[in-house]
C-alpha cells in the first residue's frame, strides 16, 4: 500500500523512519482532501443538471441557511484540519529534538557547495557520509546568504543562515546514496548546488572514519595542512583534477569547453582574456593563480564577480596541482597529454 | 447573440461615460470619473499580464530540458524575478480592486463617484510611475533577486536591486490611496436603503482587501526602503555580516505579502461572488455568512505570516501557533465554497462563459486551498518548503482562483463597460482551454514537488524531465487559450453585437443604471427596498429596481 502510494505520488524513497511518517500524514491528507473535493464538485454537478435554466424569466425561491448548515460548513472542515494538524505537529517537534546520543556533524553552505566537518575530522566537500541507524544532529550554518539544506529521501530541509547556526537531526536506516538539494534560491549556481548523503553501514562508516583520521594525522605529521588530506599523487595533473573537484571549482569552470558561471577552463592557458574595462590579459601561471587568490582583481569580460577567494583554503602544492590541470587541457587538436575521461563524477541521476 | 434579450437594442445610449463630458486624450488624463480611472486601471493592467505572462512561457521553454535551453543561468533568474514582480505588484494586486472595483463598486452602492476622485486618479498615476520605475530597473541591470528579495542575497548582488525596490515603494502607495478610496465610500456614500446587510458581497470583499490595503502596505514600504537603503549605503540592517538579521527581513516581508495574498484572493471571491448569483438567478445561500468571512480572511490573515518560515528555524511553539491561525483561514474559505455551491439549490443555472470560469474558479479554489492547509501541517511542510508543490499551490490560488475569477468579471462586466457583447461561442472555447491547459501546466508541479524538485532551478537532474515537459506542454495551451481571449475581447470592443442595459437579466444592484453608464451614473440617487440579487416572485414582479428618490433639494 505504501509503496503504492508512494510511486502514484511521485515521492522519493523513503531513507528514514521519519520518512515514513510523514509519507503516512501525506497520505491521509491526499484522501481526505480528494474526498471532500469529491463530495463539493459532485454536489456542484448534480445543481448544474438539476437546475439547468429552462427560461429566461425563471424564478427562484430566497433559500436562506438554517444555523445547522454553517455550524457544519465550519465544524466538518475545522475537525478536519485539526486531525491533520494533530498528526504534523509532534513529528515537526520531535524535528528540533535531537537525541543526546546524536553524532554531530557540522554543515556549512557557501556559494554553490556544502561543506561537512566532523568534530575531530575529517572534512568533505558535497559528499555527506553517515552511518546507518544512528542519530546523526546537524548543525548547519552559511557563509554568505541564506542556503537550504534538503534531503528528499529524508524528508528532511532546514535553511543554513549566515552568523547563526540551526539544526536538525535524522536516523538514516536504509544504506544508499542520496541527493541533497539547496532549496533556498542563492544566484548563479543555485540548482547546481548539490550534494550527496551517503548512507553506510555502520561498521563500513567506522573503518572510513578511522582510515580518515589516520591520514590527517599523518598529514599532520608531514607538515602538510591539517584537516585536508592528502594523498600521494604521481601524476600532478591528476592530482589537480581531484583538488579541482573537491575545491568546487568544477561547478562553475567546465572542462569540456561549455561556457558556464566562470569561463571554461580549456584552452584558457595562454589564451588573451579579455578583462571588464577593455583590458587584455595573457592567462599565464601568474595570472591562473591571481585568479584562485583574489578573483575580483582581474575579472573575465562578460562574467560576473561571484568567485570567492581561495586564499588560506588551498595549499600551494595544490594551487600548482590545479594550474597544472588547467594547462592539460587543450582541445584535440593541440592536446599532448591523455585522452580526459569525465573529470568530475555527478551525482547519479535517476 | 444574447437569446435573453428578445430586443435587440438598436444603439447606445447617447450619452455615457465613454463620449462624455469629452472624448480627447485630455479628457481621460484629466478625469475625475470612477469609471475611466477604472477603464484604465484594467487596460495597464492587462498589459502587465501579457508582459508576465510572457515571462512565464519563457521561463516553461527554458525548463523543458534539464540543462540550458534558451538562456543562461543569469538571465533566467532575471526572468523569474521579472514573472513575479510583474504579476504580483503590477496584474494581481491592482487588476480586480483598483480596475473592475473603481468600476462596479460606486454603482453597486447607488454613487455617483468615489469619495475623493482626485486622489483616485493620482491611485493611477502613482501606478505608472511606479510600473515605469520598476520597468526600467529590470531593462537597466535586472535584479536578480526573485520577487520575495531575500536578504542578504539582495543587499548583496552585483545586479541592480535598488530600482526595482522603489518601483515596488511607489506601487504601494497607490494601492493604500485605492483602499483609502473605497473604505471611506463605502462607509459614506451609500445610497438610501443600502445598509451594511444589504451592501452586495462584492463591496464587502473589496472594503476586507482595502482593509488590508492600508494596514499592510506600509509595512512592505518599509522594509523594502531598508533592504534599498542596505544595498546602496551598506547600512548593517539585515546582513549578518554588519551585524543584521537576515530573518529579521523575512518577518517584515511575510507581515505584507501574506496578507497581500488575500489582496488578490478576496477581490476574486468578491467577483465570484457576484457571478454565481447573477447566473443562478438566486440570492446568496448565507449572505452574512459570506460576507463576513471575509472580514475573518483579512483579520486572521495578519497572524500567519511565520507559516513561510517553517525551517528557518523558527521555535517549533510559534510555528504551532502559525500552523494553526493560517488553518483558520481555510475555515473561512471553507464558508464560502460551501455557500457558493449551495447557492445554486433551487437556482435557475446558465451556463456562460462567466459561469464557466466560476467554475474553474471552485475547482482550483478548492484543491489550492486544501493544498494550503496541507502546507501548515507542519512536518509536511518541512518537505515540500520551496519546491514546485509551493509554487503549484500558491498558482492554483493566484492564476487559477484569481485569474478565473478575473476572466469571469471581464467577460460578466463587458456589457457593463462597453454597451457590447463577446462571442458566447469562442468564449466558451477558451474557457475550456483555460482551465484544462492550467491543470495540465501546474498538476505536474505538485508531483514534481513531491519528488522534491527545489523551485527557482536553472537546471535540474533528468528524472524530473518528464513532468517539466508536461507542464511545459500545458502552459502553451493555458497561453494559447488565453490568445483567443485577447483577440475576441479586442474584436467586441470595435464589432461586438450591442448588448443593452442589462443582458444577464442581473438583479446586482450596478445593473440598475443603463450600460454604458452615464457619467454621473444615477440621474437622481436610487432608494433601494431589497437586497442585492433577489429572484422570488415578489422581488421581480416590483417594477423597478431601485425607485427613484424623491426629488428634495
Amino acid at each position: 500500500m505504501n509503496e503504492i502510494l508512494r510511486r502514484m505520488l511521485w515521492l522519493p524513497e523513503q531513507a528514514s523512519e521519519h520518512a515514513r511518517q510523514v509519507d503516512g500524514l501525506h497520505y491521509f491528507v491526499i484522501i481526505t482532501t480528494m474526498v471532500a473535493a469529491f463530495g463539493v464538485f459532485a454536489t456542484a454537478i448534480y445543481f448544474f443538471v438539476r437546475y439547468r435554466r429552462r427560461t429566461d424569466e425563471d424564478v427562484t425561491p430566497q433559500v436562506h441557511p438554517r444555523a445547522i448548515h454553517e455550524v457544519l460548513f465550519i465544524g466538518v472542515p475545522l475537525a478536519l484540519f485539526l486531525v491533520w494538524f494533530a498528526i504534523g505537529f509532534p513529528q515537526y517537534v520531535r524535528l528540533s529534538l535531537p537525541p543526546p546520543d546524536a553524532q554531530d556533524v557540522f554543515v556549512q553552505g557557501k556559494k554553490w557547495m556544502w561543506k561537512f566537518a566532523y568534530p575531530g575530522g575529517p572534512n568533505a566537500v558535497d559528499t555527506l557520509r553517515v552511518p546507518a541507524n544512528r542519530p546523526v544532529r546537524l548543525l548547519i550554518t552559511s557563509r554568505d546568504v541564506i542556503h537550504s539544506f534538503y534531503v528528499p529521501a529524508l524528508r528532511l530541509k532546514m535553511d543554513a543562515l549566515p552568523g547563526r547556526y540551526t539544526q536538525t537531526w535524522f536516523t538514516a536506516d536504509k544504506p544508499g546514496r542520496y541527493e541533497i538539494f539547496c532549496a533556498e534560491y542563492c544566484g548563479l549556481g543555485h540548482s547546481s548546488m548539490l550534494g550527496e548523503l551517503v548512507v553506510m553501514p555502520e561498521q563500513e562508516f567506522d573503518d572510513w572514519v578511522a582510515a580518515q583520521r589516520r591520514n590527517v594525522l599523518a598529514a599532520a605529521q608531514d607538515g602538510g595542512p591539517s584537516g585536508e588530506r592528502v594523498l600521494p599523487s604521481s601524476n600532478v595533473v591528476e592530482e589537480g583534477r581531484r583538488v579541482a573537484a573537491e575545491q568546487g571549482c568544477l561547478k562553475c569552470h567546465s572542462v569540456d569547453g561549455t561556457r558556464h558561471i566562470g569561463p571554461t577552463w580549456v584552452d584558457l592557458y595562454l589564451r588573451q582574456q579579455r578583462l571588464k574595462g577593455g583590458k587584455n590579459v595573457t592567462a599565464d601561471e601568474a595570472y591562473l593563480t591571481k585568479s584562485m587568490m583574489d578573483p575580483a582583481a582581474d575579472v573575465a569580460d562578460g562574467y560576473q564577480n561571484v568567485m570567492p577567494t581561495y586564499q588560506g583554503k588551498m595549499s600551494p602544492p595544490e594551487v600548482a596541482a590545479i594550474v597544472e590541470y588547467i594547462k592539460s587541457l587543450r582541445t584535440p587538436a593541440v592536446r599532448s597529454g591523455p585522452t580526459e575521461g569525465p573529470a568530475y563524477e555527478s551525482i547519479p541521476r535517476k | 447573440m444574447n437569446p435573453s434579450h428578445a430586443s435587440e437594442p438598436a444603439a447606445l445610449p447617447a450619452r455615457h461615460y465613454l463620449n462624455a463630458p469629452a472624448t480627447g486624450f485630455m479628457s481621460w488624463a484629466n478625469t475625475r470619473d470612477h469609471k475611466r480611472v477604472g477603464v484604465m486601471f484594467l487596460v495597464g493592467t492587462t498589459i502587465s499580464f501579457a508582459i508576465g505572462g510572457f515571462f512565464a512561457l519563457l521561463i516553461r521553454l527554458e525548463l523543458l530540458t534539464p540543462g540550458p535551453t534558451v538562456m543562461d543561468a543569469m538571465t533566467y533568474n532575471r526572468i523569474f524575478t521579472l514573472h513575479g514582480v510583474v504579476m504580483i505588484f503590477l496584474f494581481m494586486i491592482p487588476a480586480i480592486p483598483s480596475g473592475f472595483g473603481n468600476f462596479v463598486l460606486p454603482l453597486m452602492i447607488g454613487a455617483k463617484d468615489v469619495a475623493f476622485p482626485k486622489i483616485n486618479l493620482l491611485s493611477f498615476y502613482l501606478y505608472l510611475v511606479g510600473a515605469a520605475i520598476a520597468i526600467y530597473g529590470m531593462i537597466n541591470g535586472g535584479t536578480d533577486t526573485g520577487w520575495t528579495f531575500y536578504t542578504p542575497y539582495s543587499t548583496t548582488t552585483a545586479t541592480k536591486v535598488v530600482p526595482v525596490l522603489l518601483g515596488a515603494f511607489v506601487l504601494g502607495f497607490s494601492s493604500i490611496l485605492t483602499g483609502l478610496n473605497f473604505i471611506v465610500t463605502t462607509h459614506t456614500m451609500r445610497a438610501p436603503g443600502i445598509g451594511w446587510n444589504r451592501m452586495p458581497l462584492f463591496v464587502w470583499s473589496i472594503y476586507a482587501t482595502s482593509v488590508i490595503q492600508i494596514l499592510a502596505t506600509p509595512v512592505l514600504g518599509m522594509s523594502l526602503l531598508l533592504v534599498a537603503i542596505e544595498n546602496a549605503f551598506g547600512w548593517g540592517i539585515f546582513d549578518p555580516a554588519r551585524g543584521g538579521d537576515p530573518v529579521l527581513f523575512q518577518h517584515f516581508f511575510w507581515f505584507y505579502s501574506h496578507p497581500a495574498v488575500y489582496i488578490m484572493i478576496l477581490p476574486a471571491m468578491a467577483v465570484i461572488s457576484e457571478v454565481v448569483c447573477a447566473f443562478s438567478r438566486k440570492n446568496i445561500f448565507g449572505y452574512k455568512a459570506v460576507a463576513y468571512s471575509s472580514l475573518g480572511i483579512a483579520f486572521v490573515g495578519f497572524f500567519t505570516w511565520g507559516h513561510h518560515l517553517f525551517t528557518s528555524g523558527q521555535s517549533a511553539v510559534d510555528a504551532g501557533i502559525f500552523g494553526v491561525l493560517s488553518m483558520f483561514v481555510g475555515i473561512f474559505t471553507a464558508i464560502k465554497v460551501f455557500n457558493w455551491t449551495a447557492t445554486m439549490y433551487k437556482g435557475s443555472i446558465s451556463f456562460k462563459t462567466p459561469f464557466a470560469y466560476f467554475v474553474g474558479f471552485l475547482f482550483f479554489l478548492v484543491f489550492g486551498g486544501m493544498t494550503g492547509v496541507a502546507l501548515a501541517t507542519l512536518s509536511l511542510d518541512v518537505h515540500w518548503h520551496d519546491t514546485y508543490f509551493v509554487v503549484a499551490h500558491f498558482h492554483f490560488i493566484m492564476v487559477g482562483a484569481t485569474l478565473m475569477a478575473f476572466l469571469a468579471a471581464l467577460h460578466y462586466w463587458l456589457p457593463k463597460i462597453t454597451g457590447r457583447m463577446y462571442s458566447e461561442g469562442w468564449g466558451l472555447v477558451a474557457a475550456v482551454m483555460v482551465v484544462l491547459g492550467f491543470n495540465f501546466t501546474f498538476i505536474p508541479q505538485f508531483l514534481l514537488g513531491n519528488e522534491g524538485m527545489p523551485r527557482r532551478y536553472f537546471s535540474y537532474p533528468e528524472k524530473f524531465w518528464a513532468l517539466n515537459v508536461a507542464s511545459t506542454a500545458g502552459a502553451s495551451v493555458l497561453g494559447f487559450g488565453l490568445f483567443i481571449v485577447l483577440v475576441y475581447m479586442l474584436v467586441a470592443l470595435r464589432w461586438g453585437p450591442l448588448a443593452g442595459s442589462n443582458p444577464w437579466n442581473s438583479r446586482g444592484f450596478e445593473w440598475a443604471t443603463q450600460s454604458p453608464p452615464a457619467p454621473e451614473n444615477f440621474e437622481t440617487t436610487p432608494v433601494y427596498t431589497g437586497g442585492p440579487h433577489e429572484y422570488d416572485e415578489d422581488a421581480v414582479q416590483q417594477p423597478a429596481l431601485p425607485a427613484a428618490e424623491p426629488k428634495h433639494v
